[in-house]
Formats: C-alpha cells, structure tokens, sequence
C-alpha cells in the first residue's frame, strides 16, 4: 500500500482510523482520499485498508 | 478644490458602482471591451461564463473575490459570518470605512466598485457540515479560504463527499515570513487543488503578512481562473 505515495506494508488488515493513528495524523484537520475516492468523515472506524490501497491523506494548516 | 469635492460626492448614486464620482454610467459593453483589450474573446466568453463560490472572506477569500472579479468572472457566491475589525485591515480586501459591517456587504460594495455588472450573491452565515453541500453544489468551483485547520476539514470533507461537480481549491499554509517561493499549487485529489507551503500553521508562525496570504489567494484564484478554461493540470 501507499500513504502519499510512500510504500508501507501492513501484516495485519487494519481500519484506516488506526492506520491513521499510527501514522500521527489528527484527524480533525484531514480529508483521504482511498484509490481516487474521498473517505467520509463517519466511515474511518469501518474502512478496512489493505496491502493494494492508495491512499491520499491531506493534512490542513491554520491561517487565511 | 474643497467644493469641487464635495459636489462630486452628492452626485454619487448610492451603492451603484457604474456611476462611482462619474457623470455618465460605466456601461456593460465598456467593460467588455476593456477585457477584450487583454484576453482573446475565447477567454472572456469562458471567463464570463464560470461561476464560483468562496467560503470565508478574510486575506484569502476577500482578496480572491477582488481578483476574480477583475478577471471578468459571471458570477460568485460569498460566505462568511464575520465582521470587519481593524485587525484584518493588515492583509484583507477592506478599508476603514468598512470597520463593523458584515464582511459579505463590504466586499459586494468592493466588487461592484470594479464591476458594476457582476452577479454576485452571499450569505453572512457559518458554514456547517450540515449546510456546506446545500450551499456550494450548485458551484463547479469552490475556494477554501477559511482561517481555522478544523473548519477547513470540515468543509473540505463535505463537499468532497456531498458536491460531486464542485472542484475544491483550498488555501493551506501561508502564516509567516518564509520565501514567497514556498507557496505553490498542488492537485492533491482528483476534485482537491491545494495552494500554500502545505506546513506552516499560524500557531507557529505566529504572524499572517499580506504579501505572503496574497501570494497564495492569488495562487487560488490562478487555479480558478485555470479551471474556467478548461486547464486541469496545476
């Protein structure tokens, strides 16, 4: 699999908000993207990532 | 002079833009001629014909506004809950005479200042997950010019998920005194452009230039711009 381009393995299947835990992302100031298709907001818990997945997190800074 | 002055003030019609210190009106054709002067007609006929919206009218969004609206677009759409304070004076599209108002009516005052002609409609209400898809569907596209990283997500995440037309160009990374040169535009996702240095959070930075956040508003409106001509790649 692939966050941001960057090759990962995973030997277990894990949920993407756990993946994303790991990985220290705060989820309250992200958007994934998971092989082209946005993730919602509410389906973290149950989207289930494996070894073939793409994924685009998108982290946000404060100022505007 | 003093009289001169004063004379030209009572002449001027209220809000209406066209007639700004003037005797005889801006018309709509002069105003397309002028832009024909700087684009072929293939531009300003696509130009013309886009629409956009802009959530959040601070550094990012007022200043996006302005550019669009010189660059001749159709028409936009304009939200923010917020007034005009003296500490946005710094970096925003406002003036002194606007301290205290919604920062919605002092832009649309703004705006028509330079076209007269824009159609241009806004709401002084706070963007929710709840409201977001209602608001910005109808649009194609959609600038992100929020302040706060939560609220960025927020919209971002929903409109992705809920505007299946919109293409979302959002401001991210722009507080500080770093190069100018940091801060370029990346197509993130299929219908996500971001513009910034993707990194420095106000919190750090502790300061917002007006040189640095207009450098990235512009960056959103060019994509904008880039967009309405058909042009996807950044």
């Amino acid at each position: 699999m692939t966050v941001n381009g960057v090759k990962k393995e995973i030997s277990v299947q894990i949920s993407l908000s756990e993946l994303l835990r790991q990985e220290g992302f705060q989820t309250e100031r992200i958007a994934v993207e998971r092989n082209g298709e946005i993730v919602p907001r509410g389906s973290y818990e149950t989207t289930w990532i494996s070894n073939e997945d793409q994924l685009e997190v998108v982290s946000f800074v404060g100022g505007g | 002079m003093k009289k001169d002055c004063e004379l030209r003030k009572e002449k001027l019609p209220g809000n209406n833009g066209a007639m700004e210190g003037r005797e005889k009106p801006i018309s709509r054709r002069q105003l397309k001629e002028a832009l024909l002067e700087r684009y072929t007609p293939e531009m300003y006929e696509k130009i013309s014909g886009s629409s956009a919206a802009i959530a959040g009218l601070g550094g990012l969004g007022s200043q996006i506004a302005v550019m669009l609206t010189r660059a001749g677009v159709g028409k936009l759409f304009l939200v923010d809950f917020d007034r005009v304070e003296l500490t946005n004076l710094n970096r925003q599209a406002y003036d002194i005479s606007h301290l205290g108002r919604l920062k919605t009516e002092a832009l649309l005052e703004i705006l028509k200042k330079i076209n007269p002609y824009l159609e241009v409609t806004a709401a002084a209400e706070k963007v929710t997950a709840e409201n977001a898809g209602s608001f910005f569907r109808e649009y194609p596209i959609l600038c992100e010019a929020f302040d706060n990283p939560e609220q960025k997500a927020i919209l971002v995440n929903t409109v992705l998920d809920q505007c299946p037309k919109t293409t979302v160009i959002s401001g991210s990374g722009m507080a500080g005194v770093s190069s100018a040169n940091s801060i370029a535009t990346r197509r993130k996702m299929k219908r996500l452009y971001l513009c910034g240095d993707g990194v420095t959070d106000l919190d750090e930075a502790t300061c917002l230039m007006p040189s640095r956040v207009m450098v990235c508003a512009a960056h959103q409106a060019n994509m904008a711009i880039r967009l309405m001509l058909g042009k996807e790649e950044v």
